[in-house]
């Protein structure tokens, strides 16, 4: 390609034709010349407020969300409780809720951060990509929203906690939403980057049940993470969404009127060769996850659009 | 693209015409700073497309070929995403979509989401949302394209119009050749070369031959007749044979006088931009596009209806 085209443009001259004629609109710049910060955050303001629009459109994406967590928590839990022992002072219920709240959050916000794809898909994309702001405020702006949709999926969930004996204390539901944000950041930033790759909805769709799945069944969601086989142990310990189930399995246990024995078996913690992680270091570590797949995404971004 | 020069005047409706493929969506997108060119500049408003994407962008506003709304927000809200994404003054925003709605015929759909809207509904709305940030240059990459041809002629009005209204330098594309008689000036591009500028009647002139069509019996000997007549060559196109003569109009009665065809019926054409392109390319623009789009019927009674 070899070209040169000027599209020029005079408007600075006064003896313009066009503008000494009567009733023609002089034009007006609206567009500020520069990006500013303040114009780099209304622009992400804007595309995650597109998310929130858009799911409080999407009512069946709302209701469908909601269903995958109470079939856990109330068929599976109710189901699987005739197998522990009449005596058990924990209902299973109780016990998997934290792995259906996680697993909502985990779609939730996996799926938000998809229409990416699905701008791309129906054209949308271009629209933000020719305007005058940058790439990184698209994916920002993105991570947020899916972050923010998540975490109204969240309270969704939260809102049935009674149902499965989860305690409606004001401090533990705080503590789980704000766990239950931090996923949901870490999670639409995984599935940023996978939507800055993967250029068809199906592929996207695809992929992530490939991934979602294994991780979701590794993460300690339906079981205890301890006195498991060696394998089992060294998966759960590499798989970061582990450290995202358990710290709101611990908070949710210690709102429960529970001998200690009772919760340390329940809620063993994530240990490292003996050593159990502190809650504040699992939400690190799955905070630096979210920032890392997030940064990588946005360079993916800047790359390839 | 292949070693085009082009210079677009403020103020100027300019036409870039060609078959499919023949590299229009490409400099359209290398001028809006979506691809980067291979080699050689461009300046759009005044700013680089390479070095100055962001004041580039600032400068434009775009319809596209493929629509980019979003179905599942209002007209308006599609408005209001595109103000905060070029950071317009709030104050201005409110004012500002009800004047480019209100130009379009759309205001009263304003809460209306966009998949309830037709096709040239959308179209409307693209072109208002082009013009929200009062671009300095409008790039229309086949605005008519795959509308039926009343939402055309209205979405021409608006773009005709928006001379009136804005003081805007429109830079556009079509396939359409009876479109390009909008422009004020067009290039004709082929196989990514430019093979012809100019104004409509600047490259019609330099044509200078009528066509005159005749409907005949027996084409064959008719042909023949009007080749050893008048030295004439003549070619056959949907069952009518064409001529190409200067003065198409005292051809027809030297026809009827000078020699004896069993003649249905005549109808001369003053040479339209099918002819100039067919002129420069060898080639009717819908030979060179391989397959007749379906309106392309229309294009053709349109330039025969102009003489």
């Amino acid at each position: 390609m070899n070209s040169k085209t000027v599209v020029s443009d005079s408007h600075e001259a006064p003896d313009d034709k066009d503008c000494q004629q009567d009733g023609l609109v002089r034009p007006v710049i609206y567009v500020p010349p520069a990006s500013t910060l303040a114009t780099s955050s209304r622009a992400v303001g804007i595309v995650m407020r597109r998310e929130l629009i858009r799911f409080r459109a999407d009512k069946i994406r709302i209701v469908t969300t909601l269903l995958q967590p109470m079939l856990y928590i109330f068929v599976i839990g109710t189901g699987l409780t005739s197998l522990t022992s009449n005596g058990s002072l924990v209902n299973l219920r109780t016990f998997i809720y934290p792995g259906a709240l996680g697993m909502s959050v985990m779609f939730t916000a996996v799926f938000s951060a998809g229409s990416i794809v699905w701008d791309r898909e129906f054209g949308f994309m271009r629209e933000m990509l020719v305007a005058p702001i940058s790439r990184t405020s698209i994916v920002v702006g993105k991570g947020l929203g899916g972050t923010v949709v998540a975490s109204f999926q969240a309270i969704i969930v939260l809102s049935v906690a009674g149902m499965a004996g989860v305690p409606y204390s004001p401090a533990l539901m705080i503590e789980l939403l704000g766990e239950a944000a931090l996923l949901a950041f870490t999670l639409t930033s995984f599935g940023i980057l996978a939507s800055v790759r993967v250029k068809t909805m199906q592929g996207f769709m695809g992929l992530t049940q490939m991934l979602i799945m294994p991780l979701f069944f590794t993460a300690g969601a339906m079981f205890p993470l301890s006195r498991l086989p060696a394998w089992l142990t060294v998966v759960t310990r590499v798989n970061p969404l582990a450290y995202a189930i358990d710290p709101i399995r611990r908070a949710v246990f210690s709102y429960l009127a529970l001998p200690q024995k009772v919760r340390e078996m329940y809620a063993p913690g994530i240990t490292w060769d003996g050593w159990k992680v502190p809650t504040i270091g699992e939400l690190l570590i799955v905070l630096l996850i979210g920032i890392a797949l997030l940064g990588v995404a946005i360079s993916q971004f800047r790359n390839i659009e | 693209m292949d070693g085009i020069s082009i210079e677009v005047n403020a103020g100027e409706t300019f036409g870039f015409l060609g078959p499919n493929g023949a590299g229009k969506s490409t400099s359209i997108k290398m001028l809006c700073t979506l691809a980067s060119p291979s080699s050689g500049s461009a300046k759009v408003a005044g700013y680089d497309v390479v070095n100055q994407r962001n004041m580039v962008r600032r400068s434009i506003g775009l319809v596209f070929q493929d629509p980019t709304l979003d179905s599942y927000l209002t007209a308006e809200q599609n408005l209001k995403f595109h103000a905060d994404l070029y950071g317009m003054k709030r104050s201005l925003v409110s004012e500002r979509i009800q004047e480019v709605l209100e130009m379009v015929q759309l205001w009263d759909r304003k809460d209306s989401k966009v998949n309830t809207f037709s096709g040239g509904m959308r179209r409307r709305l693209e072109i208002a949302r082009g013009l929200m940030h009062s671009p300095r240059v409008l790039f229309l990459d086949e605005p008519t394209v795959g509308l039926d041809p009343q939402t055309r002629s209205s979405i021409w009005k608006y773009i005709t119009g928006l001379h009136e209204n804005e003081d805007i330098t429109i830079f556009m594309t079509t396939h359409y050749m009876d479109e390009a008689e909008y422009c004020s000036r067009i290039a004709i591009v082929d196989k990514g070369k430019i093979v012809a500028l100019g104004t409509p009647d600047e490259l019609k002139a330099g044509v200078g031959k009528d066509r005159v069509t005749i409907e005949v019996d027996n084409i064959e000997s008719a042909q023949r007749v009007i080749g050893k007549r008048f030295s004439l060559e003549s070619s056959v196109s949907e069952g009518m044979l064409v001529v190409s003569v200067e003065g198409g109009a005292s051809f027809v009665p030297r026809l009827f006088s000078e020699v004896d065809l069993s003649i249905k019926s005549v109808s001369v054409a003053r040479p339209s931009l099918d002819d100039v392109f067919l002129s420069y390319t060898g080639t009717t623009i819908r030979e060179a596009e391989n397959q007749a789009p379906p309106d392309m019927m229309r294009t053709m009674m349109a330039a025969q209806a102009r003489r």
